[in-house]
């Protein structure tokens, strides 16, 4: 009887695979389109990086490429080229967008201190729209006030005789950085306030409360309990920032440029399209990306590390 | 006195962020009054309601070569991208939440990874090129299907879920997907509502992948046509042969400008952000939340 049952048993494990080992292969197999997706676009373009160290021409195999080593790093360093004028107003960009960081805070604050809730939903949910609209619409937006035949604004103050000549902002070269400075906190300080604002209506009220008692004002207040609420925050968003320091974003610099301002808004990103795409320099384009890469990582374990020290806790 | 500075405060504040909002909208009202406003009255200033209404602009849309194509395009890029992002993602997430999927960590580990690098323009051009996918519909919306951010706010999401309720529905006998679809997807919609406004307006927001992929003008999206529509003559080669149509027309005396149609070409793209956007932002703002949080 005994040996019976045991050959049943022993029958079961060899009949092939338990329930267990069956849900999980079954569940790798649901998986396994979209990390083949996912390796696709995300992981196979990494093997693009080789084509920085080969003189790349399209339709000839990687393999067959000529080697050439460090050849287009060294070009790009070695000036005679526009990169280091692209750096520049890369940086100078990102510094600006760095040292106007604390708008979107004071913009927050500025926001709950308002009384009439109606009026503090109408005014987040207006001024957050332009966020929502792509850097093309802001464009047109842009056109349609400052251009120079028939905008908005040109049209004004024109009839109103405060100024004789147009104003062109858009192709202005001396101000560009400073224009686009104000378009993006245009389209960015009334999304950007949200996670501030988020941050602000999680503070205790007892704090206000202990304050008001001990005679605080309105401006006491904010310095000493909303201000430090909100610093933790700032100070996340700040760091990324930094590791995002070469990354301007394509879109916004494409749509303004023009041949007038490209001396200061070519930017890293349109610099490696236009190389890239173009003009189809491939390697000296992926060899740009690399770098652009490479110090974006740099600086993300570098904010990772500042962050780590300072507020004792990483950001990744 | 301090009821006066108070309320001095108040009204000092209140204002700036009035005006500030006011910024925010008025352009886009001075550009819908103008596209439906006879130019003769735009040259003198319309700045408040339309002037002698016509809507001879949009009429003169239809003469722009691929315009009826390129809408078609953004709003099939925008269903489809949704649509196939959303459940992709969904799916993916609450596959990673399963303590039986083999090498769960290191699976997880492998998509979250893909936020902290970017390949480079290039090397993503070729791989979309090897892959036929120039000039090619998918590649609005394939691309997007595998997005790190909104696999996280999801998985979070399925996690604080019960789980009594699938355990319930495997002893049933369900399998995997029919778990998915019928019990955990359903028991997300607050989460996937956020991720699907987010990728719709994305999606109707998207040009790039347009500029750098395609040579084909069937192809092209709204955005990138209003783009060359802004640079170009376009609109003035439009306004001759629209005077001439009017001087063949029976009805019509009015003129129209390239500026009109630049106008009316920027409010049928802006358009349905300016609907969507007030009706669903309080699914924008969950969704930021919640990855505020997570992030």
């Amino acid at each position: 009887m005994i040996n019976e049952s045991m050959k049943k048993i022993g029958s079961y494990r060899t009949m092939g695979l338990t329930g267990k080992t069956k849900t999980k292969v079954k569940l790798f197999l649901w998986i396994s389109p979209f990390l083949m997706l996912t390796f696709v676009f995300y992981y196979l373009p990494l093997f693009g990086w080789s084509f920085a160290f080969v003189d790349y021409i399209p339709g000839v195999p990687l393999l067959k490429q000529e080697f050439v080593g460090m050849k287009y790093f060294e070009i790009i360093f070695s000036g005679g080229n526009d990169f280091f004028e692209v750096i520049r107003n890369t940086l100078a960009l990102s510094f600006l967008g760095v040292a106007v960081a604390p708008i979107p805070v004071i913009f927050a604050i500025a926001l709950t201190e308002i009384r009439i809730p109606i009026l503090s939903r109408f005014i987040q949910t207006v001024a957050s729209i332009p966020n929502f609209i792509s850097w093309i619409l802001v464009y047109a937006v842009f056109f349609a006030l400052f251009s120079s035949g028939d905008g908005l604004i040109n049209k004004v103050l024109l009839d109103t005789h405060l100024i004789r000549k147009p104003l062109e902002p858009l192709i202005s070269d001396t101000y560009a950085w400073y224009i686009q400075l104000l378009i993006g906190l245009w389209k960015g300080t009334g999304w950007g306030a949200i996670i501030y604002i988020a941050a602000i209506v999680g503070i205790d009220q007892e704090l206000y409360n202990a304050a008001k008692v001990d005679g605080a004002g309105r401006f006491r207040k904010i310095w000493h309990i909303t201000i430090p609420g909100i610093v933790p925050t700032f100070f996340v968003l700040l760091l990324l920032s930094i590791s995002n320091i070469l990354s301007n974003g394509f879109e916004q610099y494409y749509v303004f440029q023009n041949p007038m301002n490209i001396g200061k808004l070519e930017v890293f990103d349109t610099y490696i399209y236009r190389m890239g795409i173009a003009n189809a320099e491939y390697s000296f384009s992926t060899a740009m990306g690399i770098f652009k890469s490479v110090i974006s990582i740099a600086l993300l374990l570098f904010a990772n590390f500042l962050s780590r020290v300072v507020r004792k806790e990483s950001i990744i | 006195m301090e009821k006066i500075k108070n309320a001095l405060f108040q009204i000092v504040n209140t204002g700036m962020l009035l005006l500030f909002s006011l910024s925010c909208i008025y352009p886009f009202y001075y550009i819908i009054i103008n596209s439906m406003s006879n130019p003769v009255e735009i040259a003198n200033g319309v700045y408040f309601f339309p002037k002698d209404i016509t809507w001879a602009a949009y009429q003169q849309l239809s003469h722009i070569p691929n315009l009826y194509h390129s809408v078609f395009v953004s709003v099939a890029r925008t269903i489809v991208g949704t649509v196939l992002t959303v459940l992709s993602c969904a799916f993916v997430g609450y596959l990673v939440t399963k303590k039986l999927m083999p090498c769960r960590k290191w699976i997880y580990r492998f998509i979250i990874f893909t936020m902290f690098f970017n390949s480079g323009l290039i090397p993503w051009y070729m791989v979309m090129k090897e892959l036929h996918l120039k000039n090619n519909f998918l590649l609005y919306v394939l691309p997007t299907m595998i997005s790190a951010f909104f696999i996280i706010l999801i998985k979070t999401y399925i996690e604080s879920l019960p789980t009594s309720l699938e355990e319930s529905a495997e002893v049933d006998g369900a399998d995997t997907f029919t778990i998915f679809a019928k019990i955990i997807f359903p028991l997300s919609m607050p989460i996937v509502a956020c991720i699907a406004v987010f990728t719709a307006v994305n999606q109707w927001n998207s040009w790039a992948d347009n500029l750098y992929l395609v040579s084909d003008s069937r192809l092209d999206t709204l955005q990138l046509l209003l783009y060359r529509n802004l640079q170009s003559n376009m609109a003035s080669v439009l306004q001759s042969s629209s005077n001439s149509n009017a001087a063949a027309s029976l009805s019509s005396s009015v003129q129209v400008t390239a500026t009109s149609i630049k106008h009316a070409m920027t409010v049928i793209t802006v358009l349905p952000i300016l609907v969507v956007y007030p009706l669903m932002q309080k699914y924008f703002v969950k969704g930021i939340m919640l990855g505020a949080v997570k992030g």
